[in-house]
């Protein structure tokens, strides 16, 4: 789960580390009044969506003077902002953080991240701060320093202090440097965060140590016992399918294409995606229904699908083993009589009550193309959507 | 021979009284699995589907002598289940639980380290070996027994591809799911060593996912080890970057664990890569053909 870096921030503040003042605005108003308290002589207006890259975009400003706050943060509200990690329709801009400016001297990275190599949690750390690490690991490996953390100890003092040694961080400020990654690994511990990134982090003119931007992504599954972290959940910066697709614990992915995919088993909903683009076709979505999905869950799910405007046909991929296919067959029956089925439909089932369930589609009245394979599926649903 | 379990492996189900620990006891025990005993805290003394249930993994182990146990409690109590489990020293323990906390694995496989029980999952189908023992949430009917391990990521991949082997006529000597999240007690350099070294096993399917490194290193370790031949399959050709696939540890992130990586890397070091999950069978057979194996694999 992700959240927005002002949130980021004042959880960061929570544990100690150093973050510049500032404050959210919704509103130009708002962000002038809260350039006002702030009372510095700069401030950045810094549009707030979940997605990096907004620099670049034109999402982030140095205002000199009040008028200057006004202009940048009228410009950049309900900006639709296109970076890297939007994709290419964008985000629109609802949030400004207003923050004071400051003196940046040099900029650093500091991130925390589990590697799935080891089972650990990693400290990664870089001189060279405001590239993305992927790009720093490219181009100079070396250049990246990494602590192991050891879970019963915790990070150690001395494995920030190296860290922050390698990295070239002022000797007088090494220990503000300790104090800040301590504070970080804190925080990623005790609110269960799947990635930390503070890039930049940045050493000032007047000697402080802070954390310019700050990217907290959290674990999803730790999430029922995060319910402080759960209040920060930006509904508006989801897609509001995934959204509806939770509420029944559906796992579901938007994708650019026009055939719907509704299938069992992560795995094989992957799998499901591939073989419909071997074929020829695009996917309108991953949706893996799970594996003890009633007929209801399989009626919402068929619903999200339906409720796709790209959808010209829908792929529907069941291998029963728990789930038994007479289920799928009744939810997909029932979805279908409650929302009407104007596209083509392959069904390949297969698996336990494999034949209850062809039964149940057959007797439905329902114009669906049954399959005898994923081969077959995928080309047949390929087909019909040309 | 089969790897990790047989006939004679005594089976505990940790949280028996659950609804699907229930369900899949019946199923389990209708397999023809040992299950000794269950365990639930505070209804020690009762009986579930015949089984004595107890209130500690320990008492359950010394009253039956069980070497496994197979674990569906939920996800916020699963990591002490575990370690549960690993303290009473059994020797498997099998947790088919989705969704734990992944910092909660993190300190689990440290307390692991240097114990002897095997972990297989979390976020798994479970280990079956066909006609022998099946612990976990498969369908049992779709196995055959024979000589093909095949080792998996994800659940109804392994299903889909057990099917087709058995359809083809080639049985199984084991299945090992080992799930779909980012740390897991077993990996899949464990479970191909283990075939490697079963007499029983003549070849092996290898299914992955997008995200992590895991079936690269597996795919190093096969090049510099393995005797048997190895087919794979790897899914999420298609998934997007940054999005996490029904598992918590299928996902792109930073441009690493990409599917076309993973299959170059496979293809590089031997592993015959079936290009659909259609074909992950057909692949097999093939590879089976041309190593002279397919008349000593195939079993009907």
């Amino acid at each position: 789960m992700n959240i927005h870096e002002y949130q980021g921030k004042e959880i960061l503040r929570k544990y100690g580390v150093k973050v510049p003042n500032g404050k959210v605005a919704f509103t130009v108003e708002e962000a002038v009044e809260a350039a006002k308290e702030l009372g510095t002589a700069v401030c950045v207006v810094k549009a707030q969506i979940h997605a990096g890259g907004r620099g670049k975009a034109g999402g982030v400003k140095v205002a000199k003077n009040l008028d200057e706050v006004r202009t940048y943060a009228s410009e950049i509200l309900g900006k639709t902002l296109v970076t890297h990690q939007t994709g290419p329709e964008g985000k629109e801009v609802k949030r400004l953080l207003i923050e004071e400016g400051c003196d940046i001297k040099k900029e650093y990275y500091i991130g925390l991240v589990l590697d799935r190599a080891t089972s650990r949690v990693v400290l990664m750390a870089s001189e060279e701060g405001g590239t993305e690490i992927e790009e720093v690991a490219e181009a100079t490996p070396e250049k990246i320093f990494k602590e192991e953390i050891d879970p019963v100890l915790g990070l150690m003092p001395y494995q920030a202090r190296r860290v922050a040694f390698n990295i070239n961080i002022p000797k007088e400020l090494v220990n503000q440097a300790v104090k800040f990654m301590m504070g970080l690994y804190k925080a990623y511990i005790e609110k269960d965060c799947a990635i930390a990134e503070i890039n930049p982090l940045v050493v000032t003119g007047d000697g402080q140590v802070m954390a310019l931007d700050a990217k907290l992504n959290f674990d999803s599954n730790a999430m029922y016992r995060q319910k402080d972290i759960m209040e920060y959940r930006d509904l508006e910066e989801e897609d509001a399918k995934e959204i509806e697709a939770s509420k029944y614990d559906l796992s579901y992915i938007s994708l650019e294409g026009n055939i719907g995919c509704m299938v069992n088993g992560a795995g094989l909903a992957m799998a499901t995606m591939d073989i419909v683009k071997h074929y020829g076709g695009d996917p309108a979505n991953f949706l893996d229904v799970g594996g003890g999905a009633t007929a209801e869950k399989v009626t919402e799910a068929f619903k999200i699908i339906l409720s796709d405007p790209n959808v010209k046909g829908i792929f529907v991929n069941i291998f029963g083993g728990i789930m038994k296919c007479d289920v799928i067959a009744t939810g997909v029956v029932e979805a279908a009589k409650q929302v009407g089925l104007e596209v083509p439909l392959v069904v390949r089932l297969e698996g336990t009550n494999v034949d209850l369930g062809k039964q149940i589609l057959n007797e439905s009245g329902l114009n669906i193309i049954a399959a005898e394979s994923m081969a077959d599926g995928a080309q047949k649903i390929v087909s019909q959507v040309k | 021979m089969s790897v990790f379990i047989n006939k004679d492996t005594k089976v505990i189900v940790q949280g028996i009284t659950g609804s699907t620990a229930l369900f899949h006891t019946k199923q389990m025990l209708e397999y023809g699995t040992q299950i000794v005993a269950g365990t639930t805290p505070g209804k020690g003394g009762q009986e579930v589907e015949g089984v004595p249930v107890f209130n500690t993994v320990k008492e359950a182990v010394e009253a039956t002598g069980a070497n496994a146990s197979v674990i569906y409690v939920p996800a916020a109590f699963a990591a002490d289940a575990i370690v549960e489990a690993v303290d009473a020293e059994l020797d498997l323990a099998i947790c088919i639980t989705e969704h734990i906390p992944v910092l909660d694995m993190v300190k689990v496989r440290r307390y692991m380290e240097g114990k002897k029980t095997r972990l297989v999952g979390p976020n798994c189908p479970g280990v079956i070996t066909p006609d022998e023992c099946k612990i976990g949430i498969m369908p049992g009917y779709i196995h055959t027994k024979g000589h093909v391990g095949v080792v998996s990521r994800s659940g109804t991949l392994t299903y889909e591809a057990v099917h087709q082997l058995t359809q083809t006529g080639i049985g199984q000597s084991t299945a090992v799911g080992i799930g779909g999240d980012p740390v897991n007690g077993t990996n899949f350099i464990d479970v191909l060593k283990a075939f490697n070294e079963d007499e029983d096993t003549y070849a092996v399917i290898m299914i992955g996912e997008i995200g992590g490194t895991a079936e690269e290193e597996a795919a190093e370790w096969v090049k510099a080890n393995m005797t048997k031949p190895v087919v794979g399959f790897i899914g999420g050709r298609t998934a997007p970057p940054g999005k996490r696939m029904g598992h918590a540890g299928a996902i792109i992130s930073g441009g690493k664990g990409t599917a076309d990586e993973k299959i170059r890397v496979m293809n590089e070091c031997g592993i015959k890569v079936a290009e659909t999950p259609s074909v992950m069978g057909e692949t097999l057979i093939e590879v089976l053909k041309e190593k002279g194996l397919y008349e000593k694999c195939k079993t009907h």
